[in-house]
């Protein structure tokens, strides 16, 4: 992907004695895994007995676990257009402590990735700034303005790995059916967020009792529902690749297993900040929990997991958003939406395992495996030949989340304090170390 | 001057008055008792006791409201403070400075007291967080006016006895109303039963979770009533995206004597203020003799003056 890098000079590097996660290949066992030249040699307890490259770098990994490195399909960064929020040298160094090697940026940008020129421009930008891999979603329509289609093919050639209208939802049908009939010729993936604007209307948070104890105005579900629902008759018609950014309550869930039971190119991802939170940790108008799609109800909360612990769901995402005083020190209904989670996003899915819902396989393939299926990317994977970009995680060690010694420039996140179990210890990216947790 | 039977801050020992929320039984009546003594000294010729004197009150308000803020601003005068008013209505807030600016600025003038009413849920909290000095809510948004539900309290206790078992019916605008919310929890907090009445467009999800009973009929909604509370509804709100029109609305839950009939005889009738005659109330009931309506502003005075010298005995030095 990234040509400067596989030719760097880094030395080979063995990891032995490791858990070795690859869900590509339903593989959990202990093992080795060797890298050289950018790329991984071999993975697994095969490549125990297998000959070490010369000069390589050994590391003992004493059980800690090896995986593919995150792919985040949702991710917000300030750059260009608002630096003073991330950059993506701020977004790199996040990402690569947090545990992510891929990290797929919004078009919400300014201006807008709706051209190809935008495209080249991120391209030359991360090369130089970025740890790790940053590729952009181009937009659906021009501005996101969800009237004119923008260039698929030519954005795809440039190097767009898919298209969306970031924050913005197209309330047009017929925009809509004409981009996924017409990305089909690509076979690029539309990924939407559905929220219909009407019915979001001035809401801010989750319909119901706390939002009526709090005074503040609701967000039905339906604003979801009822927007997945007609883009998932959408797909239908159109046989086009549709991806739900977020889903956030259970009517959503129902909806995407029957589109899967149906047959239909239809998935979906849901943030590890909805599978770790619900409404109430709102609090006192804590505006770092203002989300869209707003936290929802405890119950839909299990829903969203149940819907990871069986595939229903196929990836989880940081949805990354930084925000700064500017835009957060606010009233709650004045205040933006969106909180960093680059960094917390492996530890708030590893809930998921330490509380016994859903196994380890499992959520190392909802954060990398699929995402690369999805995206048609090379990495999520150990197989020999597979890009090296790759993470040693011990899941069990404990941390406390602190604010102000996150990586990102914008500190809005929902987990200050936050208890975690399950720690990076090295981050690798096309071979290259950009993270260990002994600098930490 | 009227000393304390007993000390207030034993009672009530809280550095703001946020909300009714959280609040216990014994610490509302506590405030309603210390407001009996106030309407005393109200009634008096000589109207001043000296518990805020040396301490400085600022009314800082970012909606308009002459009623609650000439209330407030006569409180603190009779209880001695030096009262500041600050009308910010958009003014700095234009200018591009959030509310957490002018806050720091307000606390560098070393005030004791603020008392701010904001357009939005949660302002008033945020701010407490920022500043040194003691809070009073005058208002936030769609969430409370705690010092609206004491003095509708303080009126009805004044009037029926004990609180305990009545039953209020709280008729209109649910939706966006903080003075509804209020008197919800301080209502239930006291032991009455609560009703609330509007059409189903301007009652809140999750409303019955609050511990009330909904009516989508007036007449239903209002039989066996001792207090009737009607809230103010806005015009804006009548145009057709809450309610098709204000002729409409006043045949449903306009207030009037036939509606009025199907509450207990000798029920009696309130309005926060200000009220939209012919919209939500009928003049005649407005003006009548079941009605409460002009008594609530002389409880306001006494009200805001016992949470005044509530907090005033946990200020620093107090």
């Amino acid at each position: 992907m990234n040509p400067d890098r596989l030719k760097n000079n880094e030395r080979p590097l063995v990891l032995t004695n490791a858990r070795v996660i690859d869900p590509s290949r339903k593989l959990d066992a202990r093992g080795t895994v060797i890298i050289a030249d950018g790329v991984i040699v071999a993975a697994g307890p095969e490549a125990d007995s297998a000959a070490f490259p010369e000069g390589a770098e050994i590391v003992d990994c004493r059980g800690a676990a090896v995986m593919p490195g995150l792919i985040d399909m949702r991710v917000f960064i300030g750059e260009p257009g608002g630096e003073h929020r991330e950059t993506f040298a701020s977004a790199g160094q996040s990402a690569a402590a947090g545990g992510v090697t891929t990290v797929i940026m919004m078009p919400d940008t300014d201006p807008v990735i709706d051209d190809v020129a935008l495209v080249d421009f991120i391209a030359r930008r991360t090369r130089d700034t970025a740890l790790v891999n940053v590729m952009p979603m181009a937009a659906i329509t021009k501005g996101l303005k969800g009237r004119e289609m923008t260039e698929f093919g030519l954005l795809r050639e440039a190097g767009a790995v898919g298209f969306t209208d970031g924050r913005h939802s197209i309330t047009n049908a017929l925009v809509l059916r004409r981009a996924l009939t017409y990305a089909r010729d690509f076979g690029a993936l539309i990924m939407h967020h559905p929220a219909d604007p009407d019915l979001t209307g001035s809401g801010v948070m989750n319909e119901g009792e706390t939002a009526t104890r709090l005074g503040l105005s609701g967000i039905p579900k339906e604003a979801e529902i009822i927007m997945l629902e007609r883009d998932i008759r959408l797909a239908a018609l159109t046989r086009g690749r549709y991806h739900a950014a977020q889903i956030s309550c259970a009517e959503s869930l129902d909806i995407i297993r029957r589109a899967k039971k149906a047959g239909l190119a239809v998935s979906c991802g849901v943030s590890a900040t909805h599978l770790a939170l619900n409404e109430l940790d709102i609090g006192p108008y804590r505006t770092f929990f203002r989300l869209s799609p707003p936290l929802r109800s405890e119950d839909d909360r299990q829903a969203m997991i149940e819907g990871i612990a069986d595939g229903s769901i196929d990836v989880i995402v940081s949805s990354h958003d930084p925000q700064d005083v500017d835009t957060k020190r606010h009233p709650f209904a004045e205040a933006a939406d969106g909180a960093v989670g680059l960094e917390t996003l492996l530890a708030a899915s590893l809930r998921l395992v330490n509380n016994g819902d859903v196994d380890l396989l499992t959520v190392a393939r909802a954060l990398s495996t699929r995402p690369a299926e999805l995206l048609g990317l090379p990495g999520g994977k150990l197989t020999a030949g597979a890009p090296a970009d790759i993470i040693l995680v011990d899941p069990a060690m404990p941390w406390i989340c602190d604010g102000e010694r996150l990586r990102s420039r914008s500190k809005n996140t929902p987990f200050e304090g936050a208890r975690f179990e399950g720690r990076v210890l090295r981050t690798v990216v096309a071979g290259r170390t950009v993270y260990a947790y002994a600098s930490d | 001057m009227n000393e304390l039977k007993a000390s207030p801050a034993a009672v009530f020992a809280h550095r703001h008055l946020l909300g009714i929320e959280g609040l216990q039984a014994e610490e509302i009546t506590a405030l309603l008792d210390l407001a009996e003594e106030a309407v005393e000294v109200s009634r008096q010729v000589e109207k001043k006791k000296a518990v805020l004197r040396g301490r400085t009150q600022i009314n800082l308000f970012f909606e308009s409201s002459t009623r609650t803020q000439s209330s407030f601003e006569l409180a603190g005068k009779r209880l001695g403070a030096d009262v500041m008013n600050m009308s910010v209505a958009s003014s700095s807030v234009k200018k591009g400075e959030t509310l957490i600016d002018t806050a720091i600025t307000l606390n560098a003038m070393n005030p004791d007291i603020l008392v701010v009413r904001h357009h939005a849920a949660g302002a008033v909290h945020l701010l407490a967080q920022k500043v040194g000095c003691s809070v009073i809510n005058a208002g936030d948004g769609a969430h409370e006016h705690p010092t609206q539900a004491l003095l509708d309290a303080l009126t009805i206790r004044r009037h029926k006895g004990p609180i305990h078992d009545l039953t209020v019916a709280i008729c209109g605008d649910i939706l966006h109303s903080r003075v509804a919310r209020s008197n919800i929890m301080l209502l239930n907090a006291l032991g009455a039963r609560v009703r609330c009445i509007g059409p189903s467009t301007l009652l809140p999800k999750g409303l019955d979770r609050l511990g009330v009973e909904i009516f989508t009929d007036m007449r239903a909604g209002l039989t066996d009533a001792d207090i009737v509370m009607m809230l103010r509804l806005q015009r804006e709100r009548m145009d057709g995206s809450f309610v098709p029109s204000v002729r409409e609305y006043f045949h449903f839950f306009g207030l009037d004597a036939e509606k009025l009939s199907f509450a207990k005889p000798g029920a009696l009738v309130m309005h926060p203020g200000p009220m939209n005659r012919g919209v939500e109330i009928d003049s005649a009931i407005a003006d009548g003799p079941q009605s409460l309506i002009r008594e609530q502003v002389e409880m306001g005075v006494a009200v805001r003056m016992a949470v005044l010298e509530a907090l005033a005995q946990n200020l620093p030095n107090g």
